[in-house]
């Protein structure tokens, strides 16, 4: 049941600063900016106009996408390439999700995908000469009950013969680890164990879009925004150009990363997905004086949390029951995972909510991504992320440009082509079940 | 302390007098008054900190706006950051403290950050921290959250409670203003259902703070008359110091009523905070209006606020923010408080007005077409600078600046369906757009209709047509005369200087931050918002906003319509997350299900496990045993040899009815119902629509139209709500009818060699339960005890003789404590969950374990009852190739061998491969301790396990650094011919 080990771990390193001439940030050019009032900062990207061809055109200005445009051009040597946008860089899931990061997953496939992706992020904020303060501040993941005990055993085996660092914990050392959380074993659902990978953490989501899109747009990548694709314009079954709201751009290779609507611009190519797309909705709190330094997970009581850099608590929950485009959700699912929040941390109680919102997530069938091919030739697709997307950026984006570039998946990409939902060789993330007599 | 700042008159009650502290010392105020007010009254400026620089803050507004005047309310486990003293009603004994300070508010610290302003402007960490690689972790970030924050909470648990209810309404009214009072009054008076919300503790919104006549009678006099009056009917609600905090899908309204803030505890009994969700057929938002700053430099200082505010302060509360004030208004509504300051007698410095065509004034210095162009003063401003109209410049001072902008219409609830509000010319303001929620009218200054008269005219006009669209007839409807002075502005969004000039003041963003974002690219207004946090701050906004817009637009050389706002989103105003759990908190987080046995399960001291929120029996310990498992075995080997009794009333009971029923059970079921005669019960197995096994279950046919469904106990819910969707969405044809039963049954399993002997006692005599006339898988209504209905089904999950006993919940304690007394001559033995679970592994019946979601019929040896003379759900994508496979996952059961034990979780390695993820041959499910075998068996998954029998494989736990080595075997530990239960 097990797949070959990933054959590479991370793009050439050794990308400090920026290749393409953009002046390097550091606290010495901060200083030095300081001093001549902040003239000399440059635009972080160009507002390009769109071109009449280019070598290969990324749809979705997201962190998938333009980390996409990022390793084409810098890994592969494809300067030609535009990443148009609807929006705004990084208006999607990517500036919309809670920014936990992880690769602690159960099968081999994915542990492969999310730790190649996990490097990346140790060593993003040099690559890109950007901070987006990805902090290993450890994610903990709580088990309710004997069940869910049973099962994070069978994953965390699993996690660690993958070579991923994992560890349980019981209650009194989740309290230590955490002290703000209730262990009190005569509440609803008592927390009874967890698992730990402390590699695991959180990243600034909009410094990831910013810090790939500036980085992109040193190699030549253009970045192109308020530009909405309406057609697809094959020859025969080969991809020639995309229709956009800003003309015809010609091109032979199209990558769509456009989470929440994958299934809408694949049906411009007479491409039937199987993705729903849901409302995910999170919140954040009023900046408070810190109080939780790591990660906490829970699927039995549905909600995610962590505190910020700027204090605020970061709250997620579970998708809504029900498929949409829409960009918000339903009432009861943030009075859900809200009531669950105190439930873990009474001392939250008094605190006050700030914001809420939602996004749209397209979730495949066995809860893991589709990074393939498709019956037109030179039209690729990467989505169906789900709830998790974020964490994955840097390697999706990685193995998603070595797929354009080569028009062959690696062998990591290789799994998550859209053929398994014919096959069955499905990669089920769903995590536990919840089944039981 | 005096309150120096006191002036006569006012809203508030003199003969109520209130103590309070603010940083430790100690003020006086009234009845009436908002911490705000109060602080104000007694000549305090300085109230907080910002974020980021720390400098000095004062309050600004008088409304829930306020970015500035946050502090920490009251004390020990109440204590509550963040809470905005403008939104504080005071009360006697008040505590409040300022907050992200050290040590004191007059001496911080960490006001050496504004030094250092010149390296800390917008996105500077983007740009640093990031040599060396380890100090982000190991330095620079602790310290940058060390700093982070503002308050801090208590970290003690809440001793309050909150509640959560639900109220319907045919109109929902938001906002007490003129515009809402008009319009509930309108829909009150023609017999709607009415709730009138305002986040005010009085009702008349800015007509409580104006000195303006309506209807010939002091304004703040004619709202208190309107409220008074939709108190005495009916059929409206009026409901002060609640916010409608958001707007969801089909007219739900969230709206948060602090019941007890304004008090100092919660009345005995009573909660502290409400969350409503208010069902509305319609809704009008009649939220009011903003006032803006201007910005310039250091037009942060204490002392500097809106105008509104300022004559707010001066008529409502009777304090004067200073003795002396300056007025700065690019608009006529700066007029109006010098008009107020002068009537109430305090002294004005001057009027600078930037419009050279300035109105004149009749009390005060007017510097028409003048600005003003910086402040000074430590902790609160001192004097301000002008740049007059002939170039020239002059000093004013004051103790405080009252700076109108202009008002921006609190558009806010409309755009929470991700509606866009549009840029209006004439008022310089952004008003509701497309996308507003259904049902969701707009009127008065909420929508930029902002005098008096043209308020109260909306007010009734939007409820006219809400009502006409409800069908409610309305006979006459006047409104009062009241003022309607037009607008009158010339946009003036900052004046232009060398220093900063603050735009979102809690945050910290400067006329700076948004010239560098220009710079660099962060044009669009999100990245605007994201890259500055202009905006982000607790107002989310309100008072920094489209001031910032306005900002950017000036330097894209766009108008402020192309350049567009960022929406709003709920809440309104934050909201403790405390009242969106309610009660739901502790041991009530969720429902706590008792099974009807429970009563008596507990009498007999029967030890309990929480199984899909059931409270269900895990063991019933009998004196003298000390191990769990000295229990559990004795369960087990006495319902083998004997009869034991167990309550399955947990299980989902789902009645299915209708014509098109068996062909219904056929779509969702693999292998085939509409055969099953009736009588007759079939195990089913549900496929989701990717083939993987969802659940599993017996249903009963009782009748030619009527089938009984059971599932898993965990998933009851999910199969009901898979069931509706596919006969609502999928297959509305058909005729058939669902319904959960789960709770109105209860139902008992009876199995052992001895159980038809214990049946036969209970059950009424006229019903032949014999081997023959009701064999194995039979069902049939009968009755027991005398005439009660009841329906008895023979099925086993144990592999023995069984039957599970059904009768209507309410007989459920009176049936377990007759078939307890039935099987004594049979010495009946009460089992849990733990022995139900031994016996089913015993007999290789798979669960919840082995149900994981990526299991499929062939996994489990049941390829066969995925029927293909049929089509159902899954079965397509089940015939998967790899899904088939011959080397795939197989079910099997373990023994452990040499004394060895098997545990749940371990993963299978052949006997002499490596421990790696590349040799990973399966994993084990389910493990228990068989008394009947005397030794440690499971189930698992195994790759060709079919094959495999009789081979050894070791268990590993690679993280305990466990293994142990078990023989794979069939999963059928015990009568793998099925003969007990057919006997």
């Amino acid at each position: 049941m097990a797949s070959e080990k990933p054959d590479h771990e991370g793009p050439d390193r050794g990308l400090s600063g920026l290749p393409g001439g953009k002046p390097k940030y550091s606290a010495f050019a901060l200083a030095r900016q300081a001093m001549q009032y902040h003239q000399g900062w440059q635009r972080a990207w160009r507002d390009a106009q769109p071109r009449d061809e280019y070598d290969a055109v990324i749809i979705g200005g997201g962190g998938h996408g333009l980390a996409t445009a990022y390793y084409l051009a810098a890994v592969h040597g494809i300067n030609r390439v535009a990443v148009v946008e609807k929006g705004w860089l990084g208006g999607g899931n990517t500036g919309r999700n809670t920014t936990i990061i992880r690769s602690n997953y159960l099968w081999d496939e994915s542990a492969a995908i999310y730790e190649h992706a996990l490097k990346l992020w140790e060593g993003m904020s040099q690559d890109l000469n950007f901070n987006v303060m990805f902090s290993q501040r450890g994610v903990l993941t709580i088990a309710h009950s004997e069940h869910e005990l049973r099962e994070m055993s069978r994953r965390v085996h699993a996690i660690r013969m993958n070579g991923i660092d994992s560890e349980i914990l019981g209650p009194d050392e989740i309290r230590k680890f955490v002290p703000i959380i209730n262990i009190d074993q005569t509440i609803r659902y008592p927390v009874m164990g967890g698992f730990l990978q402390k590699r695991g953490g959180t990243a600034r989501h909009d410094a990831v879009a910013w810090g790939y899109a500036r980085a992109a747009d040193d190699l030549g990548v253009d970045i192109i925004q308020n530009c909405e694709v309406t057609g697809l314009r094959r020859n025969g079954r080969r991809i020639v150009g995309i229709e956009t709201s800003r003309g015809f751009i010609k091109t032979r290779k199209v990558g769509c990363v456009v989470a929440g609507h994958s299934s809408v611009v694949a049906a411009m190519a007479d491409i039937r997905l199987p993705v729903a797309s849901r409302p995910l909705q999170a919140l954040v709190s009023e900046p408070i004086k810190p109080i939780l330094d790591t990660v906490i997970m829970s699927n039995a009581v549905h909600m995610y949390v962590s505190q910020s850099d700027k204090g605020e608590m970061v709250l997620g929950a579970g998708v809504d029951k029900y498929n949409s485009y829409a960009q918000r959700g339903s009432f009861p699912v943030p009075e859900h995972m809200i009531s669950a929040a105190v439930e873990l941390f009474p001392v939250l109680s008094r605190l006050r909510m700030l914001r809420h919102w939602g996004g749209i997530v397209d979730t495949c069938p066995d809860a893991s991504p589709i990074i393939s091919k498709t019956d037109v030739e030179g039209l690729y697709f990467n989505c169906g992320w789900g709830t998790g997307g974020f964490k994955a950026t840097p390697g999706s984006g990685y193995v998603f440009a070595d797929l354009i570039a080569n028009d062959r998946p690696n062998s990591i990409a290789a799994p998550y082509a859209l053929d398994r939902f014919q096959t069955g060789l499905l990669i089920d993330e769903h995590g536990a079940a919840g089944v039981a007599h | 302390m005096t309150q120096v700042n006191r002036l006569d008159g006012g809203l508030i009650d003199r003969d109520t007098p209130l103590d309070f502290t603010f940083d430790g010392r100690r003020y006086g105020g009234f009845a009436g008054d908002t911490l705000a007010s109060a602080l104000l009254a007694n000549g305090v400026r300085l109230v907080g900190r910002s974020f980021k620089y720390h400098r000095p803050r004062g309050i600004i507004s008088a409304g829930s706006e306020e970015p500035n005047a946050l502090v920490e309310l009251r004390e020990g486990a109440r204590r509550e950051p963040n809470s905005r003293a403008t939104m504080t009603e005071l009360h006697d004994g008040l505590v409040a403290r300022s907050q992200n300070r050290f040590p004191s508010l007059g001496f911080d610290l960490m006001a050496v950050n504004d030094r250092f302003s010149a390296f800390l402007g917008a996105g500077f960490y983007y740009k640093t921290f990031m040599w060396p690689k380890a100090f982000w972790e190991r330095v620079y970030e602790p310290l940058i959250r060390q700093a982070a924050g503002l308050g801090a909470l208590s970290g003690d648990p809440d001793p309050d409670v909150y509640d959560r209810g639900f109220r319907h309404c045919d109109l929902l009214v938001i906002g007490a203003g003129p515009a809402g009072l008009m319009a509930a009054l309108t829909a009150g008076r023609a017999g709607a259902e009415v709730i009138l919300v305002d986040e005010d503790f009085r009702a008349g919104g800015r007509l409580t703070m104006e000195r303006e006549t309506v209807a010939g009678i002091n304004g703040a006099d004619w709202a208190a008359e309107a409220a008074a009056e939709l108190v005495s009917m009916p059929n409206v609600r009026v409901m002060p110091r609640s916010t409608a905090i958001g707007v969801f899908d089909h007219g739900i309204y969230s709206v948060l009523e602090r019941v007890a803030d304004h008090l100092p505890v919660p009345r005995e009994g009573t909660p502290r905070q409400i969350l409503w969700r208010v069902y509305a057929k319609r809704a009008i938002l009649a939220a009011g209006a903003t006032e803006r700053l201007i910005a310039f430099d250091n037009n942060d200082r204490p002392g500097i606020m809106q105008a509104s505010a300022v004559r707010g302060y001066v008529n409502r509360w009777a304090a004067a923010p200073a003795e002396r004030i300056a007025i700065f208004t690019n608009n006529d509504d700066g007029h109006r408080t010098a008009a107020d300051l002068a009537a109430a007698g305090v002294e004005i410095a001057a009027i600078i007005d930037s419009r050279p065509d300035a109105p004149a004034s009749d009390v005060a210095e007017l510097f028409a077409g003048a600005v003003v162009s910086n402040s000074s003063g430590r902790r609160g401003v001192g004097h301000v600078t002008l740049r007059l109209a002939d170039g020239g410049r002059k000093h004013v001072s004051c103790g405080a600046l009252a700076v109108s902008g202009g008002w921006n219409p609190n558009v806010h609830l409309t755009c929470h369906h991700r509606g866009r509000p549009q840029w209006q010319e004439n008022i310089a303001a952004f008003v509701p757009g497309d996308g507003v929620p259904p049902g969701l009218a707009v009127a008065g200054a909420a929508r930029g209709i902002f005098s008096t008269a043209g308020a109260l005219a909306d007010g009734r006009d939007q409820a006219l047509a809400q009502l006409a669209e409800l069908g409610i007839k309305v006979t006459s409807a006047t409104v009062p005369e009241a003022d309607d002075t037009p607008v009158k502005i010339t946009p003036l969004w900052h004046v232009g200087g060398t220093g900063r000039a603050w735009l979102d003041q809690q945050n910290d963003v400067t006329v700076k931050d948004v010239g560098l974002a220009h710079q660099e690219n962060f044009r669009a207004v999100e990245h605007l918002k994201r890259y500055t946090t202009l905006g982000m701050a607790g107002d989310q906004g309100r008072t920094s906003n489209v001031l910032g817009l306005a900002v950017m637009a000036e330097l894209t050389g766009k108008t402020i319509a192309d350049t567009g706002t960022t929406i709003y989103r709920p809440p309104y105003t934050p909201t403790p997350i405390a009242a969106f759990a309610g009660r739901s908190v502790g041991r009530n987080f969720r429902p706590t299900r008792l099974p009807p046995s429970h009563h008596w399960a507990a009498e007999q001291g029967a030890v309990f496990v929480e199984a899909g929120s059931w409270m269900r029996a895990q063991w019933f310990p009998r004196e003298g045993e000390v191990h769990w498992r000295e229990s559990v075995d004795r369960e087990v080997l006495a319902t083998r040899r004997s009869v034991g009794v167990c309550d399955v009333s947990t299980l989902g009971k789902i009645d299915i009815q209708g014509n098109d029923a068996g062909a219904f059970l056929d779509l969702v079921y693999s292998n085939r119902f509409s055969t099953l005669p009736v009588g007759r019960t079939r195990y089913g197995l549900m496929l989701r629509e990717d083939g993987m096994v969802m659940d599993d279950g017996t249903t009963a046919r009782l009748g030619e139209t009527h089938y009984l469904m059971t599932t898993t106990t965990a998933n009851a819910v999910g199969v009901y709500r898979h069931l509706e969707f596919v006969r609502q969405c999928l297959r509305p044809d058909m005729d058939v009818q669902l319904i959960s039963a789960t709770d109105s049954w209860a139902q008992f399993a009876v199995a052992g060699p001895n159980a038809r002997r214990v049946l036969q006692a209970v059950v009424d005599s006229q019903h032949d339960i014999s081997n023959e006339a009701f064999p194995f898988m039979a069902c049939r209504a009968i009755s027991v005890c005398g005439g009660v209905p009841a329906r008895l089904f023979r099925i086993s999950f144990s592999g023995e003789l069984a039957y599970e006993i059904a009768v209507p919940a309410r007989y459920g304690d009176a049936m377990i404590r007759a078939l307890m007394a039935a099987g004594e001559p049979h010495d009946i033995t009460p089992y849990g969950t733990e022995a139900l679970g031994v016996m089913r592994i015993e007999k290789g019946h798979v669960t919840g374990n082995e149900l994981n979601g990526t299991i499929t019929a062939h996994n489990l040896g049941m390829a066969k009852m995925v029927s293909t003379k049929k089509d159902s759900i899954g079965a397509v994508l089940a015939g998967r190739e790899a899904l088939v496979a011959e080397d795939g996952l197989c079910l099997v059961g373990l023994q452990a061998i040499d004394g060895d034990h098997v545990t749940a979780g371990a993963h299978m390695f052949a006997e002499s491969t490596p421990v790696d993820a590349a040799h990973d041959e399966g994993y084990v499910t389910s493990a228990a301790w068989s008394p009947h075998i005397g030794a440690s068996i499971g189930l698992g998954f195994i790759v060709r396990g079919a094959n495999r029998h009789g081979e050894t494989v070791r268990l590993m736990n690679p993280l305990e650094g466990r293994s142990a080595r078990a023989r794979i075997c069939s999963p059928h530990f015990i009568d793998p011919e099925g003969e007990r239960l057919r006997g």
